[in-house]
């Protein structure tokens, strides 16, 4: 059997090792230059949060190329951009395709934790810095020392929207609705409780939904049942416009409470009036006047021609912190900045400048971004204030800050 | 009690959506004995058409019932022009392969028009248009219904009167009868066999689009994967009344809108997709003809 | 006496392969290897059903998704106790590892059997397309339960899975799965299985238990989309249900498909294809779906036997008739 077994295999597996292998041998790309790698859910069933990031990382790119004509320390800064399909194993593959064809020297991504946490280790493996712009599952950052997030964690957003609901909406009785197909979601759900029980709430009923789902009115009506004071949506946008709408069909009048999954433009199209008296929490409110918010806003919007949302400002900040990061070890240590160069992938040099870049992102203090003031603390997490936003009248309006 | 009353109201609803596809998989499947994958995906084409046609004409801005229509017949049109294409290009050339071919062809085909659609339509979804002010009534026992609810139960019930009358008073229609019955002695009696079954296909893509027009009313979130789902389920719904049944689609579809509300209501609404199955490999096992078909036995 | 001799030459050339390849190749491709080799045992599991018997069995994933389930539980929660506690009485860590990779490689596979003659009793009674609805719909179902069991992770995904997988186990597994197939092939325990692909009716009036040898080639073809599940966990060291959805079987018959139902070596050239193409493609990867799928009609319509029809590649007759073979 063996014998048969191999004389019937050898012949493909030959030729696949020798493809594999001419194409391994051969060289990479050795100009001076920097690349960037970013990955994200360009297709599949996440492929609006890709999106976002990619236009928020091309326009920190603009800026670049008009500040400074696209280079730092005199490298052209090149950014190279995969798809992940919205699928673990793929991020997990294009991630290695990005460190070893490619030769990044940070890796920016993801949104989704699940495609983070594939992704991680290898950038950590590899010792090449990860930047995540909006994953807020607590071990993302846990992976290694070389992992950052440019977001706060849903701990601490699943407090803010729980400090908000009890003291200053001042709401005793809850029902939670949330989407059971996203890490996300069930997590903003469970520190939301922790937070709310903590500060003498209660959760009447919990019920849950799949994310695609079209149709809530099963759900509603069982909280309808219950009568909360409030109901506590924290999925996306596309699930929390309609549940708004629906429950308003079904009679629930109460205030619906989100959190920054519900940032996106077309959150009022979809929701309409229902969702007047509602609020979530989010890394930005798009009408403040913080100039560097409104900068971004702009440049964004004559882009793209929309507005942006909270995962494509974060990108943007994130690719920001990089650029500031590599820019201040070219100043500070021009020697070391050169390992960063394609021209030196693979050697020594590269794993020196690694280290060295690793340790400015880490430093980032009171770094003044689009989605707020960023301070990556000792876990490399980003400790920056939540806001909360009330929906009036069709629009979105500031309400209040929350302090970590 | 009042939540139970509204949940039916809810299930029986879904289930006439379910009924209008499902009918589209019995009649394809009763000639050609294919199940037409790309039949949920036509459901999703439709409810594109529609949203293309209704931001064309400004029917939100005016919300009338003409231009809701005319919304509903160009995305109905444009459907069936589709199927008939599918058909035409993909389904014929696998005619006389294995039905493994034709299986694989069709899930070909699905995959394209999901593909297709996240290429020419993106992937972020669209929010259909109100062409329908929406307003509630509530009938006895606190349960309301909204008037797209009872929009949605009466173009299904009109369309599913419209198809009987097709098929059973109509000369095509009995030629669609003969071929599903037996497509050599029906092309001997003279009639086209191909041309019937183009306009099957045309006849069930027209369905599904209404469908998805219907859906869109009343759940306005579309995006090119919709179709996925709500098509697996009503072939389901087709299975359990009886494939090739046309009545049989109808009460299969119910039987499934009603199944499963309940199960979200009442159980878990994570089982949500389980359900369809499960409920497909309980009638498999039980009564494999489906409930209203008959057992055709397997002439070798 | 030849036999193990064999067997011996081509472990230690796995073993050799295994420590050199890193030399040679960057992670970037050795991780397409190791994904080509995944790919090729669960087409060639699926060729077992779909290829000799003729089964339109769409829900392979549901399969290698159990597998991989329980596998990775089993490492997490026993496997690392076992190595520590080996490793602790002095044999090498890398066989201790080995010893329970192939512990919970195995646990998975049979898990998967397991799923596989449950599924499978009850729904082989049916007719083709019923059967295909009914494997897709217990794919589906399997899907949906892992998503809703904490323990797991549910929709958060399965993290920390140790990594012990690496080219000589997939190889193995590789070699494992094409030997069976082939020895099936050509037993008469093989003709069962393609008189009832060719005629069921005919073969149950010539005495095929239909039913039974249906069952069997369900569980094999499960138990190795198990294995495949289980190295696919324990090389990307993580899991979530979304890899295992109805998009992730049609892949899978697509190879089946492409290669040519009933070939294995077409099955296995299929995979390969199917694994590095899409690497290749990464330029046009908005077209990437959208090309797949017009492949997979093209090649219906023009040649649905696919690749290699239902032959295989006879090295043999490339060398010469050195021994000659019973008519």
């Amino acid at each position: 059997m063996t014998s048969r077994t191999v004389l019937r295999i050898a012949p493909a597996a030959a030729l696949l090792l020798a493809v594999l292998t001419a194409a391994g041998c051969g060289g990479s790309a050795s100009q001076e230059e920097l690349v960037v790698g970013e990955f994200g859910s360009l297709t599949g069933n996440d492929a609006t949060f890709g999106t976002s990031t990619k236009n928020g990382v091309e326009i920190a790119l603009q800026e670049l190329q008009s500040r400074s004509a696209g280079k730092i320390g005199g490298l052209p800064v090149r950014v190279v951009v995969e798809d992940d399909q919205s699928k673990p194993e793929e991020a997990a593959t294009v991630v290695q395709k990005l460190i070893n064809q490619d030769r990044v020297i940070t890796v920016l991504g993801e949104v989704a934790s699940s495609r983070s946490l594939a992704g991680a280790p290898i950038c950590q493996n590899a010792g090449v810095p990860m930047i995540s712009p909006s994953s807020t599952n607590p071990r993302v950052t846990q992976v290694g020392d070389y992992i950052f997030r440019m977001c706060f964690l849903d701990q601490f957003q699943g407090t803010v929207m729980a400090r908000f609901t009890a003291q200053t909406l001042n709401l005793k009785k809850v029902a939670i609705l949330k989407d059971s197909k996203s890490d996300y979601s069930v997590g903003l759900a469970q520190f939301f409780t922790e937070a709310f029980t903590a500060l003498g709430g209660s959760i009447i009923t919990e019920q849950a939904y799949q994310s695609g789902d079209n149709d809530f009115r099963a759900q509603l009506t069982a909280i309808k049942a219950k009568r909360p004071d409030a109901i506590i949506v924290p999925g996306y946008y596309t699930e929390a416009g309609l549940i708004a709408r629906q429950a308003r069909e079904l009679g629930l009048k109460q205030p619906l409470i989100g959190g920054d999954g519900w940032e996106s433009e077309k959150l009022t199209e979809i929701g309409g009036e229902a969702l007047n008296g509602c609020y979530y929490s989010n890394h930005w409110a798009l009408d403040s006047p913080d100039p560097k918010l409104q900068a971004f806003l702009q440049s964004y919007r004559d882009k793209f021609k929309g507005d942006p949302d909270a995962i494509g400002g974060l990108a943007y900040d994130a690719a920001n912190v990089l650029f500031g990061a590599i820019e201040k070890l070219a100043e500070q240590d021009p020697s070391a900045f050169k390992g960063l160069s394609s021209a030196h992938a693979g050697s020594s040099a590269r794993s020196e400048a690694e280290k060295k870049l690793r340790d400015l992102i880490a430093a980032t203090t009171n770094y003044a971004g689009a989605t707020g003031t960023i301070t990556l603390d000792q876990n490399r997490n980003a400790s920056k204030p939540a806001v909360v936003i009330e929906i009036k009248d069709g629009k979105k309006v500031f309400n209040s800050t929350f302090n970590p | 009690m009042t939540e139970f009353f509204q949940q039916l109201v809810n299930g029986v609803t879904w289930g006439s959506v379910y009924a209008l596809i499902a009918l589209g998989y019995t009649m394809v499947y009763g000639i050609l004995r294919l199940i037409n994958f790309a039949h949920g995906d036509v459901y999703m084409l439709g409810a594109f058409f529609g949203y293309f046609t209704a931001r064309f004409i400004g029917a939100a801005h005016d919300p009338n019932p003409l231009k809701a229509l005319m919304v509903l017949l160009s995305a109905m049109v444009a459907c069936g022009l589709v199927g008939v294409v599918i058909e035409r290009f993909a389904y014929k050339p696998v005619r006389r392969s294995s039905r493994l071919s034709a299986l694989i062809t069709a899930i070909g085909v699905s995959l394209l028009l999901e593909n297709g659609g996240i290429l020419v339509f993106g992937a972020d979804p669209k929010f259909f248009p109100q062409i329908i002010t929406a307003r509630e009534f509530t009938i006895a026992h606190g349960v309301t219904i909204s008037n797209q609810q009872l929009i949605i139960l009466a173009v299904s019930v009109a369309l599913m009167f419209a198809l009987r009358f097709i098929v059973t008073r109509t000369r095509v229609g009995k030629a669609m009868q003969a071929v599903s019955f037996n497509p050599t002695a029906a092309s001997l009696m003279g009639i086209s066999v191909d041309r019937i079954i183009t306009f099957t296909f045309m006849l069930g893509s027209m369905l599904a689009a209404a469908a998805g027009v219907l859906v869109a009313l009343q759940n306005p979130k579309i995006e090119p994967l919709m179709g996925i789902m709500p098509g697996l389920k009503a072939f389901v719904a087709a299975v359990l009344g009886g494939i090739g049944n046309v009545p049989g689609a109808v009460v299969g579809g119910l039987v499934m809108g009603i199944a499963e509300v309940l199960v979200v209501g009442y159980i878990s609404p994570t089982y949500r997709d389980a359900i369809a199955f499960v409920l497909l490999i309980v009638i498999l096992l039980v009564r494999p003809a489906g409930i209203l078909g008959r057992h055709v036995a397997e002439k070798v | 006496m030849k036999r193990l001799a064999v067997a011996a030459v081509t472990i230690g050339a796995l073993a050799a392969v295994d420590m050199l390849l890193p030399r040679f190749l960057n992670p970037y491709f050795m991780r397409v290897l190791m994904l080509c080799g995944i790919s090729i045992v669960l087409a060639v599991s699926l060729n077992l059903i779909n290829g000799f018997t003729g089964q339109f069995s769409i829900g392979h994933a549901g399969f290698m998704a159990i597998g991989a389930y329980s596998s990775a539980i089993f490492s997490m929660h026993i496997g690392v106790g076992w190595v520590s506690a080996l490793s602790a009485l002095g044999v090498p860590q890398g066989l201790a590892q080995a010893a329970a990779l192939v512990v919970a490689l195995i646990l998975g596979g049979l898990a998967a059997a397991l799923a596989g003659y449950f599924v499978g009793l009850p729904s082989l009674r049916l007719r083709g397309d019923y059967l295909a609805i009914v494997t897709l719909g217990f794919g589906e179902i399997i899907r949906v339960i892992i998503t809703n069991v904490n323990a797991v992770g549910a929709a958060r995904g399965l993290p920390g899975i140790p990594a012990w997988a690496n080219f000589f186990w997939v190889a193995v597994a590789v070699i494992a799965v094409v030997g069976v197939s082939m020895r099936i092939a050509n037993s008469t325990h093989g003709r069962a299985l393609f008189a009832i692909r060719d005629d069921e009716v005919a073969a149950e009036a010539l005495g095929v238990d239909t039913t039974r040898y249906k069952v069997i080639a369900f569980v094999i073809g499960s138990f190795f989309a198990g294995i495949a599940g289980g190295l696919f966990a324990h090389y990307n060291a993580y899991l979530h249900p979304n890899s295992f959805t109805f998009l992730k079987s049609i892949e899978i018959i697509a190879m089946v498909v492409l290669g040519g139902l009933g070939s294995i070596t077409g099955s296995i050239l299929a995979a390969i294809l199917l694994t590095v193409l899409p690497e290749a493609l990464r330029s046009a990867q908005e077209l990437r779906m959208v090309l797949y799928s017009m492949m997979i009609i093209v090649l219906m319509i023009t040649r649905p036997g696919g690749l290699m029809g239902s032959r295989e590649i006879d090295v043999r007759r490339w060398f010469g008739r050195r021994r000659a073979r019973p008519a």
